[in-house]
């Protein structure tokens, strides 16, 4: 049964035909490029499936095994009025090693930041040593910074703080100079005009522009920071991650869901507060420029 | 030719100078204000974090100290000096190195890939302009919210447990980890589209995959991919770490060499990780800037 419509489409068909060829290939150029890409990818995905020995039996077991875990889970508890002491320091220890580290280090990357930015930098092979450094600083995992500083300063929170900051240097320093030389150009070059020297550029043409802008990085980094400080403590640089660790490792799964709890709880605080002070600081910058 | 401004006389600059003055004093007393309160903080954070000045000056060149010994050869014929002057002695392992770096690289592959068909899936449900429920939104919502925020080497050390040593437990923490990061990610991205097409396709009767794969698809997948990129970069330096808990990867030789201060062995991998970790960044920038180009020329 075919409608007028129809037939009047389907007549018109051969015309169309000839008249688009890419429209009505089987597999259009850029549908095969695709599809190779997803097949190389799956190809991969593969290869890795079988080189790490994931299978199906073996994950089966092990989600039943998780499973039961998540029912002793339930419900999160310390365990002792002591440990709860115990686990409430080491959670103190962790906002403390994620604030000062982070703080630490956007002093400490504040001039290299300004080393590795094209339009604050002093030369070319003092801006591309700056910037292999800061790179080769954050190639590195916050944990290995933490088994490093170990090895130096000893057990405790200080290793972890340490950690923190020479980890975030690189951060920083790339985010710090990435914003430099975003920086509009035309109030240095009016200071440049009145006769202002380097520092007087830099002072006055340019830090006005970047500094709301490294403030919130700093907040932002300050937040994830937090994050990562949860873990360094497995390493034993200090923080909740030690309680953490030797809970899993000793099956304690009631205090392991009371300390995870815990972590979202002041993550999301942090949370909070950094995104309403960034907001202020935000608003506050665009009054100024307004 | 050497000229001169001309200067207000006292009497008329001194009001002016008043009125600049108290424009800026309560900008001046907040930022004052707001550096003692960091100060204090710092000062707080520092007796809990137990920071030790005096113990970082008297240990201190030990950091430098240490880097020195990382790069200087132990053992070999040219023992004492820096390790690039006798490669084959310091590289020696260099062999199993590779093969653990590879299997780094494709834990960090595949647990990105799973992360993000597991994050492309959420992502769609946690959109509000998608999923007009709040609760169902909600849930996933917070499920993508535990997932992003729990440590993956935390999810890693559970999972060794579960599922016994090896590549595994660090391949499922880094999709879980990558899928609370990227869910959010790619909620953002949803709820940002035209709705233009979204209405046209359900206007013209489609039914909610019919719709997400014409409507929302074409204008979303770009976002995607290029975050995918940007975690997959992220989690190459997670996967080297994973060993630390038995997860699989480098980083089981590399806990290794640093707990047993076999310097050159430490020296050779942290050497492998950031080259990697850096070619790895460069590549990942290339892909993305050719899939925004990709995408400006659509």
């Amino acid at each position: 049964m075919s409608t007028p419509l129809q037939a009047a489409a389907l007549r018109s068909l051969p015309d169309l035909r000839a008249r688009h060829p890419e429209a009505f290939r089987r597999l259009p150029r850029g549908r095969a490029l695709g599809l190779a890409a997803l097949l190389a990818a799956l190809a991969l995905l593969g290869l890795g499936l079988w080189r790490l020995e994931i299978a199906p039996g073996r994950l089966l077991s092990g989600f039943g095994q998780l499973l039961g875990f998540l029912g002793l889970m339930l419900p999160p508890d310390p365990g002792s009025w002591s440990r709860c002491l115990l686990i409430l320091h080491g959670l103190g220890e962790t906002v403390a090693i994620a604030f000062l580290g982070t703080l630490l280090a956007a002093l400490i990357a504040f001039p290299l930041g300004f080393l590795a930015a094209r339009n604050t930098t002093m030369s070319r092979i003092v801006r591309f040593a700056s910037r292999r450094l800061l790179d080769g600083i954050r190639g590195i995992d916050a944990l290995i910074w933490a088994l490093i500083w170990v090895g130096v300063v000893g057990l405790g929170p200080f290793a972890g703080l340490l950690a923190i900051m020479t980890s975030d240097i690189g951060t920083f320093g790339k985010l710090f100079s990435e914003a430099i030389e975003a920086a509009d150009r035309r109030p240095v070059e009016g200071i440049a005009a009145t006769g202002g020297g380097a520092p007087q550029r830099i002072r006055y043409g340019i830090l006005p522009q970047v500094l709301p802008v490294m403030a919130g990085q700093v907040l932002y980094l300050f937040e994830s920071n937090t994050r990562s400080s949860t873990i360094i403590g497995i390493v034993g640089a200090g923080g909740i991650g030690l309680y953490l660790a030797e809970m899993i490792r000793t099956l304690e799964w009631q205090a392991v869901s009371f300390i995870v709890l815990l972590i979202l709880l002041v993550v999301a605080a942090i949370d909070a507060l950094s995104s309403r002070l960034r907001a202020a600081i935000a608003g506050e910058a665009t009054r100024q420029g307004a | 030719m050497p000229t001169t401004l001309p200067r207000l006389p006292a009497a008329r600059l001194a009001p002016l100078a008043l009125a600049y003055d108290g424009a800026v004093r309560l900008r001046r007393r907040r930022l004052l204000l707001g550096t003692a309160v960091v100060l204090l903080l710092a000062l707080l954070a520092g007796r809990v974090a137990e920071v030790d000045p005096a113990r970082l000056l008297a240990e201190g060149g030990g950091f430098f100290g240490y880097f020195d010994r990382l790069l200087t050869l132990e053992s070999g014929p040219a023992v004492g000096q820096r390790v690039w002057m006798d490669p084959a002695e310091w590289l020696w392992g260099w062999r199993g190195w590779l093969g653990q770096l590879g299997d780094t690289l494709l834990i960090a592959y595949v647990g990105t890939l799973l992360g993000a068909a597991g994050a492309f899936l959420l992502g769609l449900l946690a959109a509000a302009n998608l999923v007009p429920n709040p609760w169902a939104r909600g849930a996933v919502r917070r499920l993508l919210e535990v997932c992003r925020t729990v440590p993956d080497l935390v999810f890693a050390l559970v999972f060794v447990i579960a599922f016994g040593l090896g590549p595994l437990p660090g391949v499922l923490a880094i999709a879980i980890h990558s899928l609370g990061a990227l869910g959010k990610l790619f909620s953002e991205i949803v709820e940002n589209i035209e709705m233009r097409p979204v209405e046209g396709a359900a206007a013209a009767g489609a039914a909610w995959p019919a719709m997400v794969r014409y409507a929302v698809l074409p204008q979303v997948l770009p976002g995607f991919a290029g975050y995918a990129l940007l975690r997959f970069e992220i989690n190459v330096r997670q996967a080297s770490v994973m060993g630390f808990v038995g997860a699989g990867g480098i980083g089981q030789d590399l806990i290794e060499a640093i707990r047993k201060f076999y310097y050159n062995d430490v020296a050779a991998l942290l050497l492998i990780i950031i080259a990697t970790v850096i070619a790895i960044d460069l590549a990942t920038e290339r892909l993305r800037h050719a899939l925004i180009g990709a995408e400006d020329r659509a």
